[in-house]
């Protein structure tokens, strides 16, 4: 558990680490929470590793209109517990919450986690059901692209050579949005063998609005769109949520390891979407 | 044999804190990782990335021309350094030869295949990337039951059937106890192999010294003396030369009372390079070379009349051996025939073990070693006995317990149990439980579609390690108990404590018995060079026998006392009473600190004594000792994912005479974590030729603290007459009464869905899947 020889720098402004990162060999340092643990196993071994944690401008949350402005470097921890996403944006609250534990949470932030993207992240299931957005800057400049485009294939995302995620996007949640977020832990990793985020707003006694996404089933988050659809109109009955639920492994392939089966696994995205669905209707207004 | 002492105790029976644990919460204890010698070397290994290869060629040159690695040793370079042994003889037993490194061929993942030592830890595992090894795969087996199969790949070929030993006991009648059954029960049982994972992994310095010709081994071990005597035998060192220190040692459940290739390996380094090397275990390589727990395959077949009197046993157990022969492997199954009745009365058996060679590293001792996989089966097939009987599991116990009045009771096996009360233990968890509303209870959920089950375990265990016959190495412990001229007092002990706390117990004890403060006492241990010969610590025998030896010290040292306390009072009529010898005439009195000063000035001497306070006990048991307990868990299973909560956890145990009621709790919590690991989560997993599935924390599911509910921890103490402190013992106590009353109790949940067994670890997905099943 030792790893190979690397140099280390730690720029206070992204252009510096910009800079940096145009070296061959140079990979971003975000937490470290999973880079480290590859490269103590020797499964990666960068030459440089450039650490964003002293760059200001990646660690601030913000309100910029209807969204939430969230630096890079913001920590699970951070974003389990500041009041502007606890009031704001409670979903993502809760998606920080249920990452690993308060060490890691201390450690990992979102910019590294959304980088990463391990396919049984907790976040993804909470930022497709927000509709969140990256923010990316590089030596050519800043652009910004969904979530569910930005992640292509298990840890592989469209982040262009020398571009680095320098912020995420999230709603202002809208009063009276129901959320939850239903995990169903790998026994060993604490990552979700499955995991289900809802956002659901009735009106009139009536599912007006559904946001369903899944993390953990297969080879990346996605969001569970039949399932969101069969659930409009509907008065939320736990039969028709049962009922609109069981669709949401439908056309997945899902994954299988030692720890579940993809039957199991199935299974077990449609159970969490239905509890994550009615935990978010008692939830909402 | 004489009791424990007449005086008031202040000591013993408290609830004190740890004397360990400050220099432990504070950073400051020496774990064999913080030892640093001048000038010295690290190793680090290159191991087999296959189960079963042969070795076509190493190259280490690019290993040896980076700068810093200072040797390259393959298995071609081994000379004066004989294999890992194993210390157990059994009929037809097969030991396969054991290097310290690979000769040709590996035989599980992890294997050693080369060692790479440079001047730096860092650049010795950068050296170990560089030896080139090609290899050719094999076939590999690693399912024990397959490996006994015709036609199944031999781990070793010169022994095809890859069966270790087979290993036979039986007694009674059982063909007419069988035929004269009214109802007989069957269940294939598995016991998962299971990883120690000590917070602290293994490792080792090898330190020799040319000019003296002195070898220093200091290792995370549970065993310095017989470390020392084994070591030194391998490698051709005189033992009188031979120092092990066992420094603190971070937990071990079994897996560091052993004898690793590493070790030897590092001692062999330190002698070829006249440097300290040091080797520290990853934890990747603890799961792939370190002994493992459990592995085993059991079939019970339970003979009963009809109204639950058990006739007779029948148990094969296929035990995974793994790829060699570990210090005690084969030990491990054989101590499940001893306790394979469990607290029945039933003497009727017949047992057969059969050890299969498999491509994974060997299984061995792991908390409660044996007695774990015999009281899970029992207490699982008794369990379906009840429910083919339509008997309450409590009252189907309750028939067959060994009575108060029948101790000591000879079992068919071949044990004598020293005392107990089974029912009344039963008894008091069945109403601390409240086991009738419970019940209500149950019915209520049933009926509204919930499954809740509530599982009861009763367990005997063998501790105190035990009669010099019956133990591989000698069973007796030793101590030295020392008063220093100013009356402190210095213990050395031959057990090698690792967690179990007898700096503290052992100095609640000797002040008791010598009437002096707690922190006017010392325990030393861990080093063969300070402490006189020692067996060390496993098997729950560290109080039992270990604290014993001190006791009885501590007593030859009292009539060393009273003679001075005679001279000095210049009266014959005196007595030894809290501190002090006293003259029961004149009430004067003399301190243990005046009579230690007075004995080492030696200005005077009482007649035929010498001057100074030493004495020196080595105490060999007559008998084991026979702790007992009743465990019950009342569980929730989730319907709709096969999850498994505990939402009670009553656990009554009986170890004795207990010394120090904290320590007791943190052994009994401890344990039954562990414990909840097994039912629960933990399984170490191969591919079928042994490839490793669950070779790191993120695929091997260890219990974390939000998975262990609040443990209702309460304790009967049946004082032991093996000893006399009275004391039983209580290491593995938890980890042995945890896993068959939670999975008695999840099958229980499952009982009216026609659900009779599952296998650990009872995963969710198994146990929903035993649901659907069952609904079909």
């Amino acid at each position: 558990m030792i790893s190979q020889e690397f140099d280390y720098a730690a720029p206070d402004t992204v252009q510096a680490a910009l800079e940096l990162l145009a070296e061959p060999g140079a990979r971003p340092l975000a937490g470290g929470m999973s880079l480290i643990p590859l490269m103590k196993l020797r499964l990666t071994a960068p030459e440089k590793l450039v650490d964003l944690r002293r760059i200001p401008s990646l660690r601030s949350i913000r309100r910029e209109g209807a969204f939430l402005h969230i630096g890079a470097m913001v920590t699970h921890y951070e974003l389990e517990s500041a009041p502007l996403i606890r009031q704001e944006c409670p979903l993502l609250a809760a998606s920080a919450a249920a990452i690993g534990d308060v060490q890691i949470r201390n450690s990992g932030t979102i910019g590294g986690s959304v980088a990463h993207a391990d396919p049984a992240a907790d976040y993804p299931a909470g930022l497709l059901a927000l509709e969140a957005r990256v923010h990316l800057t590089g030596p050519t400049g800043e652009r910004e692209m969904a979530f569910e485009e930005f992640v292509l294939d298990p840890f592989t995302t469209a982040i262009e050579p020398g571009e680095l995620v320098t912020a995420v996007l999230v709603p202002v949640e809208d009063p009276g949005t129901g959320v939850y977020y239903q995990k169903h832990p790998q026994p060993a990793s604490g990552f979700p063998m499955v995991g289900v985020a809802a956002r659901i707003r009735r009106q009139n006694g009536h599912i007006s609005f559904a946001r369903l996404g899944v993390t953990g089933l297969s080879g990346k988050g996605y969001r569970a769109r039949e399932v969101e659809a069969r659930l409009i109109g509907k008065a939320g009955a736990e039969a028709e949520v049962k009922d609109a639920a069981a669709a949401t492994a439908d056309g997945v392939e899902a994954s299988s390891d030692i720890h579940a089966s993809a039957a199991y696994r199935s299974h077990l995205a449609c159970v969490a979407a239905a509890r994550s669905i009615l935990r978010s209707l008692s939830a909402a207004n | 044999m004489s009791t424990v002492t007449t005086e008031t105790p202040t000591y013993v029976g408290k609830r004190i804190k740890r004397k360990e644990d400050p220099r432990m919460i504070t950073g400051t204890a020496t774990y064999l990782d913080d030892i640093k010698l001048p000038n010295m070397h690290f190793a680090a290994i290159v191991r087999s990335q296959y189960a079963a290869a042969r070795i076509d060629r190493i190259d280490t040159s690019a290993a040896l021309a980076l700068p810093g690695v200072v040797a390259v040793f393959t298995g071609a370079d081994l000379e004066g350094v004989g294999n890992v042994p194993c210390g157990v003889s059994l009929p037809g037993l097969r030991i396969p030869p054991h290097p310290i490194l690979a000769q040709g061929r590996t035989y599980f993942v992890g294997h050693p295949v080369a060692v790479v030592v440079a001047n730096d830890p860092y650049l010795a595992r950068d050296g170990a990337e560089l030896v080139e090894v090609e290899y050719t795969p094999q076939p590999g087996v690693s399912d024990p039951e397959k490996a006994l199969e015709p036609g199944a790949p031999a781990v070793h070929p010169e022994w095809p059937d890859n069966v270790a030993f087979v290993h036979k006991q039986e007694n009674g009648d059982v063909d007419a106890a069988f035929a004269g059954a009214e109802v007989i029960v069957k269940q294939r049982m598995l016991q998962p192999r299971v990883v120690a994972n000590p917070m602290e992994a293994r490792g080792a310095i090898g330190d020799y010294k040319s000019a003296e010709g002195t070898l220093t081994l200091h290792s995370s071990t549970q065993i310095p003396h017989l470390l020392r005597s084994i070591a030194a035998a391998v490698l051709g060192v005189p033992e009188h030369k031979m120092r092990v220190i066992a420094p603190e040692v971070g937990g071990g459940f079994g897996c560091k009372a052993d004898v690793y290739a590493e070790e030897l390996l590092v001692c062999f380094l330190s002698r070829k390079l006249a440097r300290p090397v040091k080797w520290v275990e990853g934890r990747r390589e603890h799961f792939q070379a370190t002994s493992q727990g459990r592995g085993h395959v059991d079939y019970y077949e339970l003979a009963a009349k009809r109204d639950g009197t058990i006739l007779g046993i029948k148990l094969k157990i296929i035990q995974d051996i793994g790829s060699h022969q570990q210090l005690l492997t084969p030990l491990i199954p054989t101590l499940s025939v001893l306790m394979l009745p469990g607290l029945y009365r039933c003497k009727t058996f017949r047992a057969e073990v059969v050890g299969a060679f498999t491509n994974c590293f060997p299984t061995d001792a792991y908390r409660g070693a044996g007695r774990p996989e015999a009281t899970y089966g029992i207490e699982r097939i008794v369990d379906c006995l009840a429910v083919e009987l339509g008997i309450d599991a409590a009252e189907i116990r309750l028939k067959n317990f060994i009575e108060p009045q029948e101790f000591p009771f000879s079992t068919g096996t071949g044990l004598i149990y020293d005392s107990g009360s089974y029912a009344a233990t039963l008894g008091i968890a069945l109403e601390t439980v409240g086991y009738a509303a419970l019940r209500e209870e149950q019915r209520a959920a049933r009926a509204a579609g919930r499954l809740m089950g509530i599982g009861i375990a009763t367990y005997g265990e063998i501790c105190a390690f035990g009669p010099s016959p019956y133990t591989p190495a000698g069973g007796w412990e030793s101590a030295t108990v020392r008063i220093e001229p100013s009356g402190q007092v210095t213990v050395h002990t031959g057990i090698s404590p690792h967690g179990q706390g007898e700096e503290t117990t052992f100095a609640q004890i000797a002040a008791d018995e010598l009437g002096v403060s707690m922190d006017d006492v010392v325990i030393v241990h861990g080093d063969t060079a300070i402490v006189q010969y020692g067996i060390g610590t496993f098997g729950s025998r560290g109080t039992a026998v270990g604290g014993t030896a001190m006791f009885l010290a501590i007593e030859e040292l009292k009539k060393k006392i009273l003679k001075y306390g005679a001279m000095l009072l210049e009266t014959e009529e005196v007595e030894f009473s809290a501190g002090r010898v006293v003259c029961n005439k004149t009430g004067a009195s003399v301190t243990v600190a005046q009579i230690a000063a007075a004995s080492y000035r030696a200005l005077k001497l009482p007649p035929g004594t010498e001057p100074g306070l030493v004495a020196t006990s080595f105490w060999e048991p007559t008998n084991f000792t026979f702790p007992f307990g009743a465990h019950i868990v009342v569980t929730d299973v989730d319907p709709d994912t096969g999850e498994v909560k505990i939402t009670r956890y009553v656990a009554v145990d009986d170890c004795g005479k207990i010394i120090n009621p904290l320590i007791v709790a943190g052994q009994i919590h401890g344990g039954v974590a562990q414990g909840i690991g097994q039912a629960l989560y933990e399984q170490m997993s191969y591919d079928e030729n042994g490839q490793i599935l669950s070779g790191e924390f993120t695929d091997y599911a260890m219990p974390k603290a939000a998975n262990i509910p609040f443990i209702e921890s309460l304790h009967t103490e049946t004082p032991s007459p093996v000893n006399p402190l009275g004391v039983k013992g209580v290491g593995e106590a938890g980890a042995i009464g945890a896993p068959p009353a939670i999975v008695n109790s999840v099958v229980d949940a499952l009982s009216h869905l026609g659900i009779r067994h599952l296998d650990m670890p009872l995963t969710p997905e198994k146990v929903w899947t035993a649901i659907q099943g069952a609904r079909a």
